[in-house]
């Protein structure tokens, strides 16, 4: 599937946009720390909670469980929220 | 025979920042200094640590933003930086309702024993111990103080910490036992183990605590700063939040060295540096700790103060330094002496200033400023 990477992340893969295999969210970003070492904690924490203010996207919909299936002609928008000011 | 001339080598800083770590270079008479450009800007940077055993080494601990923490290393000096393949992170807990700590950040970074290369230890926010047996590639807990059953009746709940997160700190190596181990905690106090972490011991008596709180109870004490003297590893020094202190070992009792300071100065602060050759002397930088603590210079007027004599008088240093309407401070980690003769101290502020003296604290002058808040200082040669 498609996955879009937002810019603070940008250091492990160099580009916007990656491919990742996975039939559930927690496999393609398993798939991803694969691909670029390091990069799945920082967006998970060593309990396998998704980071307070990493947000994953399909279309409008948020996925906020790590066990979320998913479709590999989808794609997956991770996103970092906005705050802080 | 011809006295030889020893030859003077520059001093380096590596300097962690709110905003990046940057690099600051002397000549060989510490009075020019240049000042690199910002290394991973934007990043947090909490402490830049040059291994003595292994001088290409130096390892960088770091949070970004919204991201979880990572450590970054590098191998030649400062010039690139790669990520740790596993940085500290506490065990997985997978029992229902047993309390999970997760990893904010490594706040201090300390190599280990010289008979040790490649061992590191890193002290973390919540209060954490790691080891890394690799040069800093993978770390692991230490269960002997993670784990301990007494850990939350010692560290107290996360709200008991300091105002940025509780945190593991000056985490001490005896250099004469690889097994000699100190810690300190904000909240939790200092401890000690023989056994290189296994089993730890707390070494909390004769500490202050805020009057009120019950002094028997672990979380209420709150080191911020331990330092063991080189030339004398019997020897502690202590910048505590209420007080600073000595202990000689192996007695167990602090002494409130701070009591010797000007009453309207008092004995509040976070850093505290001591002499690389001489037991008797070390430094500090005092801040206001009135009503709602301020955290800043004294009247706005910063100053370190320095004892000869182990503690028993102060003197005032503040040659250089702004005479007034300065309110900055410096953080337990941003102030830090060379081995030089004399010694050359420096005091990064959270104003974003560096600050040195080329003989011991008697003249300061601004080498950097503009720089992002500074969290820690520490010397290298590079």
């Amino acid at each position: 599937m498609r996955v879009t990477i937002p810019s603070p992340l940008l250091s492990y893969t160099n580009r916007r946009e990656v491919a990742a295999d996975g039939g559930t969210l927690a496999d393609v970003l398993q798939d991803l720390e694969r691909q670029f070492p390091g990069i799945r904690f920082r967006m998970i924490d060593e309990h396998d909670q998704i980071r307070t203010h990493m947000r994953f996207f399909v279309g409008s919909n948020e996925l906020r469980e790590l066990r979320t299936p998913l479709d590999a002609g989808q794609t997956l928008h991770i996103v970092q929220a906005l705050s802080g000011g | 025979m011809a006295k030889q001339k020893r030859i003077a080598r520059p001093v380096s800083l590596l300097v962690a920042t709110r905003k990046g770590a940057f690099i600051l270079k002397s000549d060989a008479a510490r009075r020019d200094w240049k000042v690199s450009a910002p290394i991973m800007l934007g990043v947090i940077a909490h402490h830049l640590v040059q291994d003595p055993r292994d001088p290409k080494v130096i390892l960088f601990s770091a949070r970004t933003g919204h991201l979880g923490p990572t450590m970054y290393r590098s191998l030649d000096k400062g010039r690139s930086w790669k990520e740790a393949k596993s940085p500290p992170a506490f065990p997985k807990v997978v029992a229902e309702g047993a309390k999970k700590h997760v990893l904010d950040h490594s706040f201090w970074l300390t190599p280990g024993h010289a008979s040790e290369p490649g061992v590191w230890y890193a002290g973390s926010s919540p209060q954490g111990l790691f080891r890394s047996e690799d040069g800093g590639d993978t770390w692991q807990p230490v269960a002997g103080l993670n784990d301990h059953p007494e850990y939350s009746k010692w560290m107290g709940a996360q709200e008991n910490g300091t105002p940025d997160g509780p945190k593991l700190h000056s985490v001490l190596v005896d250099p004469r036992d690889r097994n000699h181990l100190y810690v300190a905690m904000s909240s939790g106090g200092v401890h000690e183990s023989l056994d290189r972490g296994a089993t730890w011991k707390p070494l909390v008596k004769g500490l202050a605590v805020v009057e009120g709180f019950p002094a028997d109870q672990l979380y209420v004490h709150d080191p911020h700063c331990v330092r063991l003297c080189p030339s004398n590893p019997d020897r502690l020094y202590q910048q505590n939040h209420c007080g600073i202190y000595r202990l000689d070992r192996p007695g167990e009792e602090w002494v409130r060295i701070g009591d010797n300071m000007p009453k309207k100065i008092g004995d509040v602060g976070f850093p505290l540096v001591v002499h690389p050759r001489d037991d008797k002397v070390c430094w500090v930088f005092p801040m206001d700790g009135g009503t709602v603590w301020p955290r800043t210079a004294i009247e706005g007027k910063p100053a370190a103060y320095t004892t000869g004599n182990a503690g028993k008088s102060w003197q005032r240093l503040d040659k250089g330094l702004p005479k007034k309407d300065a309110w900055w401070t410096v953080k337990r980690q941003a102030m830090c002496g060379d081995a030089r003769d004399p010694v050359g101290l420096y005091a990064g502020t959270t104003s974003g200033e560096v600050w040195a003296s080329r003989d011991q604290g008697k003249n300061w002058r601004c080498i950097a400023r503009h720089l992002p808040e500074i969290y820690a200082l520490e010397t290298a040669e590079l």
